[in-house]
């Protein structure tokens, strides 16, 4: 019973943010929005986490869902958000699904490696590119939302009622995948591969399926973010975004789909006062806050509620 | 009596090492064999070639009938062959629950299920029967790392069983265990293997429990089946005698390491 115990968290939290969204100011509504856009991409880290495996490199799907919504928009016309959400996933699964075939041969750093190359070429291709702006990128056009049109001063709320609703609709089928066979097989792999093997399961179809839900939803992740921020540049595919993503994976912990949305709250608001209060350190506090969890919380801000429930009951 | 595996002319080198040579063995459904030979005797190469773990470097096997050489873990536990190891597989960082819910989940279908919790109602009952079965039943929702080996063992041979396999190879089922435990755990687990009907194949280094079990052994020497038969037969044996059981009892019983 849990699981229904989670499921009516997920869904009591999104209407909450749904209801406050009337009355936060804009650079809350902004902020909440980046940082859902960013959990569904560490909800893809932490997928490949718990079958072992740290992707430096979930910033190419991240920057492919960006991309997707800029240049639909720039070059076929499309305006709806939802529709330049799906061609970033369809990409995305294209790709991921080629990868994959590669990828899901490697382990721990190599794993690690080739997938911070990919991303890496995918920045080096963009910043080559001189219809897309290189480094620069290009502004995002007008979108709509099915009959809504976001222009009017309400823009920022619109895309929050977005990335709310796709980030509960994420949530709720992560939190039944992590405790499903499924799920369940992905850290049998981490945990000991003979014996996935001697129990006939296929590891690399496992993982494979795997790493294509989590680039997939990597790219939606992406997507929201440049239909937020407006724009899209080659940075999105940069290592060190990645290495947010990873950051933020280690801050929330493999233990809840929550703890996702709530690290990649936390870390954007941590870099954001950071950056205004130490301008010339704020990467070294950054990295204390990570020394810290690793040394006290090695499962994540999460193991704080679930220790708290284990002494209570 | 119908035969279930055949092996000809097996072998596995390892560079010069000959790790299992010319092994020809033929064993008839129902046969509860025991394998002995002294450390480094080839007894795991074995297993391990028979389960698709590690290739052959010539030699043919045949599994209810058919050629297997060249099939992988997977295949050959779809077809029945089952086994447990020396040192027992398990997802130490899971429950116990969740490592038999894995294991019949698994068993099942070969496509797993991505949005119905792993633990059904039916998989619970499974894992509880088999648990109840092995007497550990305590350990249910304790990580693998809070048991101790004997009850690790177990759990491994456990799993194996859960594919609901014909024929199960166990890699010394009672090395790490204490010698008073070694007999229980036999009993726990030879109690379960009769009621399903299983042919065991199984290394044991402990002669008392080689007699008490089995009816048939092969004893293994530098690679080498040097004689194969009826328990007392083989015990008799002058070279299994020099080779394996003189020399060894009660020595270097407890101290296996390696293997798969
Ligand atoms: N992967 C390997 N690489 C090199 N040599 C190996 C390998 N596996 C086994 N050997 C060698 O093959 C021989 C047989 O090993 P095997 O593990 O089959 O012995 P065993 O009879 O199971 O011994 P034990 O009683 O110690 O488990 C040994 O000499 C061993 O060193
Ligand atoms: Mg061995």
């Amino acid at each position: 019973m849990g699981l229904q115990k989670s499921e009516i968290m997920l869904v009591a939290a999104a209407l909450a943010i749904g209801l406050l969204s009337f009355v936060i100011p804009d650079w809350l509504a902004f902020t909440t929005t980046l940082a859902i856009a960013s959990a569904l991409v560490v909800l893809g880290v932490v997928m490949l986490m718990r079958a072992g495996l740290v992707s430096f490199g979930q910033g190419l799907y991240y920057c492919i869902g960006g991309y997707a919504v800029g240049m639909g928009g720039r070059f076929l016309g499309v305006t709806d958000a939802l529709l330049l959400i799906g061609m970033g996933v369809v990409v995305t699964v294209a790709l991921a699904m080629v990868l994959g075939l590669l990828l899901t041969r490697y382990r721990e750093i190599f794993f690690a490696m080739l997938t911070l190359a990919f991303s890496m070429i995918l920045y080096g291709i963009l910043v080559k590119s001189h219809n897309l702006g290189s480094t620069d990128g290009f502004g995002v056009g007008d979108w709509t939302l099915l009959w809504f049109d976001p222009e009017g001063g309400k823009g920022s709320r619109t895309v929050l009622w977005l990335a709310t609703g796709v980030g509960l609709a994420v949530a709720l089928f992560l939190n039944r995948y992590f405790g499903s066979s499924m799920g369940l097989a992905c850290e049998a792999i981490r945990e000991n591969e003979v014996r996935v093997e001697y129990m006939g399961m296929s590891r690399r179809q496992i993982l494979y399926i795997n790493y294509v839900i989590a680039a997939a939803i990597g790219s939606v992740g992406g997507s929201l973010t440049s239909l937020a921020a407006g724009h899209v540049d080659p940075t999105m595919a940069y290592w060190t975004i990645s290495g947010e993503f990873v950051f933020i994976a280690l801050l929330g912990g493999t233990g809840h789909v929550a703890a996702s949305f709530i690290a990649a709250m936390i870390f954007i608001m941590v870099r954001t006062y950071a950056v205004e209060l130490f301008p010339n350190s704020w990467q070294m506090i950054l990295g204390i806050v990570l020394l810290m969890i690793i040394l006290f919380l090695p499962k994540g801000i999460w193991s704080l509620f679930t220790r708290k429930r284990r002494v209570a009951s | 009596m119908t035969e279930i595996l055949r092996t000809e002319g097996l072998s596995r080198y390892f560079g010069a090492v000959v790790a299992a040579e010319d092994i020809n063995v033929t064993i008839t459904e129902g046969e509860i064999v025991g394998v002995i030979g002294s450390n480094g005797a080839g007894k795991t190469t074995f297993i391990n070639m028979v389960t698709g773990y590690l290739p052959p470097s010539a030699g043919t096997i045949a599994f209810d009938g058919s050629p297997i050489k060249g099939l992988g873990p997977r295949k050959l536990m779809r077809k029945g062959l089952s086994r447990s190891f020396q040192i027992p597989q398990l997802f130490l960082e899971l429950s116990v629950l969740d490592n038999l819910s894995m294991a019949l989940s698994a068993s099942e279908s070969r496509h797993l299920e991505m949005m119905r919790p792993v633990r059904t109602p039916e998989r619970i009952a499974a894992a509880d029967e088999i648990l109840t079965q092995m007497g550990i039943t305590q350990y249910r929702e304790e990580m693998v790392t809070a048991m101790p080996q004997g009850a690790r063992k177990l759990l491994d041979i456990a799993i194996a069983m859960l594919a609901n396999p014909r024929m199960l190879l166990l890699d010394e089922p009672t090395s790490g265990v204490s010698t008073e435990e070694k007999h229980t755990l036999m009993d726990t687990v030879m109690e379960v293997v009769k009621r399903r009907g299983l042919t065991v194949l199984f290394v044991e280094h402990d002669m008392e429990i080689v007699q008490k079990y089995v009816t048939r052994v092969l004893a293994f020497a530098s690679g080498v089946v040097i004689k194969d038969g009826p328990v007392e037969e083989v015990l008799a044996d002058a070279k299994v005698q020099e080779l394996v059981t003189g020399k060894r009892r009660g020595k270097n019983i407890e101290t296996q390491e390696g293997g798969a």
